[in-house]
């Protein structure tokens, strides 16, 4: 019994109290780079999550064959495989996406979560647990990004999911698609996040 | 169960191990995705053909003919389109490296007569919700069933026709930069092409 509430404790504490990027800031490289929609930031997201939970389950099954002090590069070279698969599924398979997401997919390799749950969790807790806290973790990931992504869209573009609700020739806020847009959208949100989060 | 020590030995054969496998499963999911990639990218060249030339019965992509042209590092693409053995457009790859973030390639359609059919983005890396709109039905419209031989391809800033793009005059004037060398091989080759089906019933 207590048992399932931890791990559904494990599971919550990604998308809310340890929220990779509202409140722990990690990976902020795609974070920053590919939500210019809510459609990128899915995508990112899902392929962020992925691969997570690939290397998650990867790393807590060879813990303890792995020497300590060649760890980091153990786990780079995981993470580097899954990514690497990643990158040609989908070429093969979803090329729309893959052109969207360009460079940011082998820069998956070194998105901070993702190494930072293998050496933080992975590597020292079992397969179940390492697996339900990649999925939050992930799925906290997605939920930023989808959000972030959102946002931009809607400010910058007048539109969500690639649905215009506003006309052609409307000016919208451009800033919000560019690069300085990310900045301030994500400060903002982390604001409303951590204000919501800490009340409840 | 107990850590590994982190012995020389050990550490060089965990490491051999994890890369090894690494290398195999790797080499797997290529083999199993070269096919795919491969198809995935012809089968994006051909929806993109048989919306820059009106209809055809020939294979372009098989057809193809490449040029060597001063203007471009690689040898430029041209796909010539016949139907019932009659020459009806072509298909020029052209390219501009003044974008805004670089490279610009389009496929750009032309008719026996070099009036501009249709044209398809096919590489732009141009800021999102500025420069991207070059791939938007409205500004393509601009060029339209124009022929460049009596339509200035150039944009209004520059003394042309074309109204650049709201905010993204670089990413526009490249656009245009790409579809005058697209016209340029298209006279360039024109005459060659006409007789390639020709050649084949003789």
């Amino acid at each position: 019994m207590t048992n399932t509430t931890n791990q559904k404790q494990n599971f919550i504490k990604g998308i809310v109290k340890e929220n990779p990027v509202f409140v722990m800031l990690l990976g902020m490289c795609p974070t920053l780079g590919v939500t210019s929609s809510a459609f990128n930031g899915l995508g990112m997201g899902i392929a962020t999550l992925f691969v997570l939970l690939m290397s998650n389950i990867v790393v807590s099954l060879v813990k303890s064959q792995i020497p300590t002090k060649v760890r980091i590069p153990a786990f780079i070279i995981i993470i580097a495989s899954f990514v690497t698969v990643v990158e040609m599924m989908l070429e093969a398979f979803i090329p729309f996406l893959y052109e969207q997401l360009g460079i940011f997919i082998p820069l998956i390799v070194v998105n901070c979560l993702i190494l930072g749950r293998a050496e933080a969790f992975a590597s020292k807790s079992n397969l179940i647990s390492s697996i339900i806290d990649a999925l939050g973790m992930g799925l906290g990931f997605v939920l930023a990004l989808t959000v972030l992504g959102a946002t931009r869209e809607v400010l910058g573009n007048g539109s969500i999911f690639e649905i215009k609700f506003v006309s052609e020739e409307a000016n919208t806020f451009i800033l919000f698609i560019l690069p300085p847009g990310a900045f301030i959208a994500l400060a903002y949100l982390t604001v409303l996040f951590n204000k919501i989060s800490i009340k409840s | 169960m107990r850590k590994k020590k982190s012995t020389f030995l050990n550490m060089m054969v965990s490491l051999l191990v994890i890369t090894l496998i690494s290398g195999f499963v790797l080499g797997f999911v290529n083999d199993l995705t070269t096919g795919p990639i491969a198809e995935a990218k012809l089968e994006r060249k051909i929806n993109a053909l048989k919306l820059v030339l009106p209809k055809f019965d020939n294979n372009p992509v098989e057809e193809i003919k490449l040029v060597r042209s001063g203007q471009a590092k690689d040898s430029i693409e041209i796909y010539p389109a016949f139907f019932k053995s009659e020459f009806v457009g072509v298909a020029i790859v052209g390219a501009s490296e003044k974008g805004f973030s670089g490279l610009i390639k389009i496929m750009v359609g032309f008719d026996p007569y070099g009036k501009i059919k249709n044209i398809v983005v096919l590489v732009q890396k141009e800021t999102p919700g500025l420069g991207t709109k070059m791939k938007d039905a409205k500004f393509i419209h601009q060029y339209i069933n124009k022929n460049p031989s009596s339509f200035n391809l150039k944009v209004t800033k520059d003394g042309g026709e074309i109204d650049a793009l709201t905010g993204a005059t670089i990413s526009s004037r490249a656009f245009s930069e790409a579809v005058q060398m697209a016209y340029d091989e298209f006279l360039n080759n024109i005459d060659s092409i006409k007789e390639l089906k020709i050649k084949d019933y003789d």
